[in-house]
């Protein structure tokens, strides 16, 4: 048995040592990233539940509704596709999507509570809107 | 287990739940003949109320049930029994909407979230026992929330102080009969009859309401009484909200109907000659809207918590917890802020008061840092309108709200956007009352 063959020198050792170790280095990265993913995932799953983000979201319902449940004639937000709403945001916020009002809007928010409130309202369950009935006013009425 | 033991033990299950309900049936009627709120709270959380049902005061009662499943009792005490909006009322003023098409009740609000509702007047409210006292009961809080929203500062113009001043020389600045008076007294101007109506030195509610208003009457005007005309009064040194697109309506699309004199502040009122009186003029009016000076509403003021030039009320932006008094929280216009006192803006400090409500009883600690966004129509005719919107950021060094970057106002009034405004409207409406 020729000794090239089966690499015990010194450098040959050490080439597969390398080796190995760029292996465990490249399984412990991709084991790192998937991890990282899976905690980035739930760091906005838990985050979208804070008072921090139902607040911000509840400030959207002036123009559509009770946690996205607009009344006709604006978007209804809740169970929106996540996606959708992140990329039409961005598209808002960089003028790319014309608008009236929402690149005031869009402008003001940063990446982070765009992503927040895709997947907040993705998570709505979506119920038919209601409207208060008008009525008249009474005689008695204070001013 | 035979037939007839399963009848027995179906009804002895039935009985059981009649007497259950019987049982709960009464102590709800008890509850109702003397409020039963004069004693601590049983929910599990404990109870809130809420002096108010206005736009800040209504949502922060639903959202307080919403957020906490039910597991904090909320009380609102509101002495009107009707909810009139002071959005879009200046359209009633121009005759595209009725006052019956803004006035609503409470009745799917409160059922749909169980806020318990008292219809009556705060006459007392003692900080040191935690007790509110009105024209017919007392209720004891674990928190206090006041929204009273704006009271008139008549020591300002004592001439305006008395009902039949107010039916003379009216504001219609709280919505209802008052709004309904201005109409009817503009329907009556003979054609060449001079409207002249004022703008308070700001803060005031509603910074856009008074050139909306001006745009209301002249779109009237323009229509019906082509020979008369507006003059605004305005106490401020300039527009102050929404000014590029108010200065280009007044000039162009009110050219000649609308007399815009900034810096002209409100000195006086003689009341039976509709004359109003300012630093430099004393101007007669065929019909005269007087717009007085305000401050924190009057509960705010009966629990000491006007502090602000013994105005508006100090609170901190992360509970909206007074700064003088511990467990009571001041939302809506009476808090002094460098916010707009719109009703969206009432609504996002109702949301974040009660977010941190809900957090504060269970003995977390609230949000550190909010955010919320604003947006505020106004109308320039009977279909088009222009916006201003603006996200507000927590500031922690000034520990302020402050407007984020990106914000801003129309390019130039609209249908489609008058169609957002209507659009605006029934989602509020909604959002607010059911």
């Amino acid at each position: 048995m020729k000794n090239d063959s089966f690499c015990f020198k010194d450098s040959c050792f050490k080439n597969w040592l390398l080796t190995l170790f760029f292996i465990l280095v490249l399984t412990s990265v991709s084991f790192a990233i998937t991890a990282k993913a899976t905690e980035v995932l739930s760091s906005i799953n838990t985050l979208s539940n804070t008072p921090h983000i139902r607040t911000l979201a509840a400030s959207c319902a002036a123009c559509h509704g009770t946690n996205g449940n607009a009344a006709a004639g604006n978007a209804v937000l809740a169970g929106m596709n996540a996606n959708y709403f992140t990329t039409q945001m961005l598209a808002f916020k960089d003028g790319s999507r014309p608008a009236t009002v929402m690149h005031h809007h869009a402008k003001g928010l940063n990446v982070d509570e765009i992503n927040l409130l895709a997947n907040y309202f993705s998570q709505q369950k979506r119920v038919a809107n209601v409207a208060p009935t008008s009525q008249q006013l009474k005689a008695n009425h204070d001013n | 287990m035979t037939t007839k033991n399963l009848k027995t033990n179906n009804l002895n299950r039935r009985d059981f739940i009649k007497a259950a309900t019987i049982i709960s049936g009464s102590s709800l009627l008890s509850a109702c003949a003397n409020f039963g709120l004069n004693k601590a709270s049983q929910a599990p959380l404990g109870r809130v109320v809420i002096i108010g049902g206005g736009y800040a005061g209504t949502t922060a009662a639903k959202y307080i049930r919403m957020w906490s499943n039910g597991n904090i009792e909320t009380v609102v005490i509101e002495k009107s029994s009707q909810f009139v909006s002071c959005p879009l009322s200046n359209l009633v003023l121009g005759g595209s909407k009725s006052i019956n098409d803004l006035t609503f009740g409470y009745d799917l609000v409160k059922k749909n979230h169980g806020i318990k509702w008292v219809n009556d007047e705060v006459t007392a409210i003692d900080l040191s026992t935690k007790k509110i006292t009105m024209k017919r009961g007392e209720i004891t809080y674990d928190r206090l929330i006041i929204a009273p929203g704006i009271d008139f500062m008549y020591d300002k113009l004592p001439s305006l102080e008395s009902t039949e001043a107010q039916q003379q020389v009216p504001h219609a600045w709280k919505a209802g009969w008052q709004t309904v008076n201005l109409r009817k007294q503009l329907e009556a101007m003979p054609d060449g009859g001079v409207f002249v109506m004022n703008v308070p030195k700001a803060p005031y509610r509603c910074p856009p309401g008074p050139y909306e208003r001006a745009c209301q009457v002249a779109s009237y005007i323009k229509v019906s009484r082509p020979k008369s005309k507006v003059i605004v009064l305005d106490a401020n040194a300039e527009i102050i909200s929404k000014k590029g697109l108010f200065t280009k309506v007044f000039n162009e699309m009110y050219a000649g109907i609308i007399d815009y004199r900034p810096s002209n502040a409100v000195t006086d009122v003689e009341v039976a000659s509709k004359t109003v009186i300012t630093d430099f003029d004393k101007i007669s009016a065929d019909v005269l809207n007087i717009i007085p000076p305000q401050r924190a509403g009057k509960p705010a003021q009966m629990a000491g918590l006007n502090n602000i030039d013994k105005r508006w009320c100090e609170v901190d932006f992360l509970t909206y917890e007074s700064k003088l008094a511990p467990n009571v929280h001041v939302i809506g216009d009476s808090v002094s802020a460098a916010l707009p006192k719109s009703a969206h803006m009432a609504t996002s400090q109702a949301r974040v008061c009660a977010s941190a409500i809900v957090e504060l009883m269970q003995g977390k600690m609230p949000d550190s840092a909010p955010v919320f966004a604003n947006t505020c129509y106004s109308y320039v005719n009977e279909k088009q309108a222009i916006h201003v919107a603006n996200v507000y950021r927590y500031d922690e060094a000034k520990k302020i709200m402050v407007a984020a970057d990106g914000g801003g106002v129309s390019s130039s009034p609209t249908d489609i956007e008058g169609d957002y405004a209507k659009a605006w409207a029934a989602n509020i409406w909604s959002d607010v009352l059911t």
